[in-house]
């Protein structure tokens, strides 16, 4: 047990300022228990987003010393007993109070998107039938708990605020676990190139860096669908092979009886 | 409660950050690395002179710097220069400016330098640490002026959908070095093992590594398919896949590991050519 000292942001979206606190940290305990305790103690009124503390649920995402953490899953032994720790709410997202940001911009990107659309043809007696092979990249996609840190530390939608322009990482791992969906019949390409901003993201791969799920967000999910806009707008190769031979129908998984 | 503090959070600007740790570590050794790469190539392909070693000896066999191969034309009579059969198209040409070396490095540099420059890997090494956007993850990307602001790579830099053709070319590359490096093994003719040889050998299976982990293969070979099972090529494409991930997961190591080896070998090759290292080999030359 000691005493650790944190600044935490108080305030609104425009005016606001680092609070110093001070509070006994026992073993075992995460950023988000200390700021429980502060609450307890002495900011009865200090407002912070959380349910699940397990990792799962992604509401309590602040920035700690900077970094874009889940703070139910900073544990405080990552840090010297002399440094002072810094929580803040996401840069990107406007601050409503304290550490709660309002991240509704990510709904009205994740309604932009052509929902799945199953091939008719695939619905059997059994329902549908797909192979583990074929969708063990998609499941990698479908970890991803909405935690908004890789909206966040993305530095098109940070730094450059193009929230009209690009989509961001949550939602091009979105399209990518549709488009590869191995029973989906929609084409997202067009709209990944003009309207999603495919084009905008230069693998920095800063949004792979902070997922808590550690989903490769940048290798398995943006990369591949910059490919597939590479395969129909800027490969003279597959271009012309469209143009004579036309664009090759979906096969669907073969139903073993 | 202490209350005095800053107000100043999340301000904007190039490297503005809370971060306190030692983020510019990254973008920093990449500066270095990358810069000191360029350098030395650019030194190296200038000095038209010094890339070939046999010890003296004419026949089948000799060490030749990676930085100069392929050789597609040889000027006689340079110090260190290769004997005129290895050149593909033969003797220098004459309409070459007189002002630019005699370089055969200068002919072929441009292929594996605009495939690196392109690669997945290298985008996220020279964005952080050459431009800026962002310099490290949740620091202060350097602004962008002008009417739109940050176009990433929709502008000009749409030239990075080219990488899949340069991967092809590279490809090539990686057969041309297996190529000098069965040829160092061998002196006059005679088979043996020097360091050059070594060194020679271990160029092309880093570069292998390295291409072979590419985004854009691993996308021809699997990751363009939504089904595996439903087509006769799935399986194939499926085992290819893990291969290709495998080595795509390490494609920063291999980047960084084949660009160093590649300057150890170019300047081991230089400095035996020039006399001041000897090669110990078993030829005993």
């Amino acid at each position: 047990m000691s005493k650790r000292k944190f600044r935490i942001y108080r305030g609104e979206q425009e005016h606001g300022e680092l609070v110093n606190y001070e509070t006994e940290v026992k073993e075992g305990m995460v950023v988000l228990d200390v700021i429980h305790k502060i609450q307890a103690e002495t900011a009865n009124d200090l407002a912070i987003r959380w349910n699940c503390k397990a990792g799962k649920c992604g509401s309590c995402s602040v920035e700690i010393n900077g970094k874009p953490k889940l703070s139910c899953m900073t544990r405080m032994n990552e840090y010297s007993e002399d440094e002072t720790i810094t929580v803040t709410p996401l840069k990107t997202f406007p601050v409503i109070k304290d550490l709660v940001t309002d991240v509704s911009w990510n709904y009205t990107q994740n309604e932009r998107i052509k929902p799945l659309k199953l091939a008719p043809a695939a619905k059997t007696e059994k329902g549908y039938v797909m192979y583990q092979k074929d969708v063990d990249r998609v499941q990698e996609f479908r970890k991803c708990i909405e935690c908004y840190l890789c909206q966040n530390v993305c530095h098109i939608l940070r730094d450059h605020d193009k929230k009209d322009e690009f989509i961001g990482p949550r939602f091009m791992i979105r399209v990518a676990g549709l488009e590869m969906h191995p029973l989906d019949i929609e084409d997202r390409i067009p709209e990944l190139k003009e309207d999603y901003g495919s084009g905008m993201c230069n693998i920095t791969r800063c949004c792979t860096t902070v997922c808590p799920e550690h989903i490769n967000i940048t290798d398995n999910g943006i990369i591949p669908l910059k490919e597939r806009v590479v395969d129909r707008y800027y490969d003279p190769l597959t271009i012309l092979w469209r143009k004579f031979f036309g664009r090759k129908k979906k096969k669907l998984p073969p139903i073993k009886k | 409660m202490s209350t005095t503090s800053s107000n100043a959070i999340h301000s904007k600007g190039f490297a503005k950050t809370l971060r306190d740790d030692k983020w510019w570590v990254y973008p920093g050794l990449v500066l270095f690395g990358l810069l000191s790469f360029l350098i030395y190539g650019m030194w190296s392909a200038l000095q038209a002179d010094f890339y070939w070693y046999s010890a003296g000896q004419a026949g089948f066999g000799g060490y030749l710097a990676p930085f100069y191969s392929p050789l597609l034309f040889i000027k006689e009579g340079v110090d260190g220069a290769a004997p005129l059969q290895h050149a593909i198209f033969g003797a220098w040409p004459t309409w070459w400016p007189s002002w630019i070396p005699p370089s055969p490095s200068l002919l072929i540099l441009a292929i594996p330098g605009v495939f690196r420059f392109t690669c997945y890997y290298y985008r996220k090494a020279y964005y952080r640490a050459f431009t800026g956007t962002p310099p490290a993850c949740a620091v202060g990307a350097l602004p962008r002026k002008g009417k739109s602001g940050y176009r990433g790579e929709k502008g000009l830099m749409r030239i990075q959908n080219l990488h899949r053709y340069t991967m092809y070319f590279a490809m090539f590359y990686i057969l041309v070095f297996f190529y000098d490096a069965y040829l160092s093994f061998f002196r006059n003719g005679e088979f043996g093992v020097g360091l050059g040889s070594i060194l020679l050998l271990g160029n092309p299976i880093l570069l292998a590594c390295y291409s072979f982990g590419c985004h854009s293969i691993r996308h021809l070979l699997a990751g363009r398919r939504d089904c595996y099972s439903c087509s006769a090529g799935g399986n194939i494409s499926h085992k290819n896949g893990k291969i290709v991930t495998w080595l795509n997961q390490r494609h920063e190591l291999f980047a960084w590991l084949s660009l160093i080896w590649i300057v150890l070998a170019d300047f081991y090759v230089r400095m035996v050519s020039m006399g001041y290292i000897t090669d110990p080999n078993t030829w005993g030359l």
